[in-house]
């Protein structure tokens, strides 16, 4: 799975205000669809390769996945 | 259908406004239209109302009819519209396409949005319904964050650079600052808008339109009608509405608007015009990346090459193509249900001759082009000299 696109957001919604800054991405799946997620750890770019990490609450968190 | 033109203007400062409220603001515009159209509030037939979502910002639902009331209104259709940033052009197009089809002679339109009763954050959180809120927005999308990645993908793609991005923001300040109407006059430098707070990566605070109050009127009639109101009616050459994919993972491309492709196709079409004739633009700039991608959709500027063409000069008021002469959302403010109707304003002002320091040299064949969400609408509408 790659990164299509990525900002790191600032200026968080009132419900991950605690949270910012934090990365999200839309990661194109290796069937070719497509989903927007949050990136733990390390902030990636377009092209990185990434994994699922985990699901919460519906939302997939990827990690950038390590050559 | 018939000819329609715009016989009628009223608009109020966009800025923020403590004191006022939504009502007052509609109903401002509302009058100060009538009075330009020289029609009185009974002689019209329907009341078409953008507003995006006053229900959240002031808890008010039920909008038409209580604004409509304030403006001396009785037992006349009453119909609110939301269509996100696209409320105030999606009334505007249905509004012309009932007086087109002969349904109505007299119409009013009006935009308004209230929106600095709320803190920043809550802001942010009520924008972000007009994305997708179970998928991109429960990740922590904001709409900043949408177009940062707009713009990040169309950097990676074409090229385009900060400095790109920068020099919409430096000439819709300058032009803002012309604009007596505008929420903020003020100029900026590049280095300024380089160096801005972060909000979402590229885009900092001078990339962002701003979060404002204010209200914008316009009072339709059709074109063989038009002599009785007004020494100078505006006739709307063409408008169309279009629709898109909702949520950005699931357009196949982010860098381009299909939904304003569409709209620009027919409304070129529609009057009869291309991208060339165009003498001047009022483009959806509520970040510096969409009036790049607007550029690019429209015919004005080569795919991918929206940036540079900004960066040249391109649409600077003395450029071959004039954009935002009245400060774009970026500085004359977004107030989001009233800012499609407000470009028909600006459009109409200019075209009229009656846009002060604002005046563009040529003013007789202008374009709008109002977006909703992250593409899912768009209006595109062409005004000429009568």
């Amino acid at each position: 799975m790659k990164v299509y696109t990525e900002t790191v957001v600032h200026s968080a919604p009132e419900a991950y205000l605690n949270e910012a800054p934090y990365q999200i991405a839309i990661v194109v799946r290796d069937d070719g669809s497509r989903v927007t997620g949050r990136i733990l750890g390390d902030r990636v770019a377009i092209d990185d390769q990434v994994e699922l990490a985990e699901t919460r609450n519906g939302v997939p968190y990827f990690t950038k996945r390590n050559q | 259908m018939r000819p329609v033109a715009v016989i009628g203007l009223g608009k109020t400062p966009f800025g923020a406004f403590p004191d006022r409220d939504l009502r007052s603001l509609a109903v401002e515009a509302g009058r100060q239209c009538l009075e330009d159209g020289q029609v009185r509030a009974s002689q019209v037939e329907a009341f078409y109302l953008g507003n995006f979502a006053g229900p959240a910002f002031v808890g008010q639902n039920h909008l038409a009819p209580y604004i409509g009331q304030g403006l001396g209104f009785e037992g006349i259709p009453s119909t609110r519209f939301e269509a996100a940033c696209a409320s105030g052009g999606t009334a505007f197009f249905h509004a012309w396409a009932a007086v087109a089809a002969g349904i109505y002679d007299l119409v009013l339109v009006t935009g308004v949005e209230k929106m600095t009763s709320q803190a920043t954050p809550r802001v942010a959180e009520i924008l972000a319904s007009a994305g997708d809120v179970a998928g991109e927005m429960k990740a922590g999308a904001t709409f900043p964050a949408l177009f940062a990645m707009i713009a990040r993908r169309h950097m990676h793609d074409f090229g385009t650079r900060r400095e790109d991005l920068a020099a919409v923001a430096v000439k819709n300040h300058a032009n803002g600052a012309r604009n007596p109407y505008a929420h903020m006059r003020k100029v900026i430098t590049l280095q300024q808008a380089l160096a801005g707070k972060p909000v979402s990566d590229p885009l900092t605070v001078y990339d962002c339109s701003l979060v404002s109050d204010g209200a914008a009127a316009v009072l339709l009639a059709p074109l063989e009608r038009a002599a009785e109101f007004t020494s100078k009616p505006v006739r709307i050459a063409a408008v169309a509405q279009t629709s898109d994919r909702f949520a950005l993972n699931e357009k196949e491309d982010i860098t381009t608007f299909p939904a304003v492709r569409r709209a620009a196709e027919q409304a070129y079409k529609m009057a009869g015009v291309g991208p060339r004739d165009i003498e001047f633009a009022e483009l959806h700039d509520c970040f510096t990346i969409a009036e790049i991608v607007a550029l690019e959709d429209l015919g004005f500027a080569p795919r991918g090459q929206g940036g540079r063409y900004s960066s040249e000069g391109c649409t600077l008021p003395s450029g071959p193509l004039p954009v935002n002469a009245s400060g774009g959302l970026k500085a004359k403010g977004h107030p989001v249900g009233a800012t499609g109707v407000g470009q028909i304003c600006d459009l109409s002002l200019q075209i009229r001759g009656e846009a002060g320091e604002m005046q563009l040299p040529r003013h007789e064949l202008g374009l709008a082009e109002n977006l909703g969400g992250s593409g899912a609408s768009a209006v595109v509408t062409i005004l000429r000299a009568a």
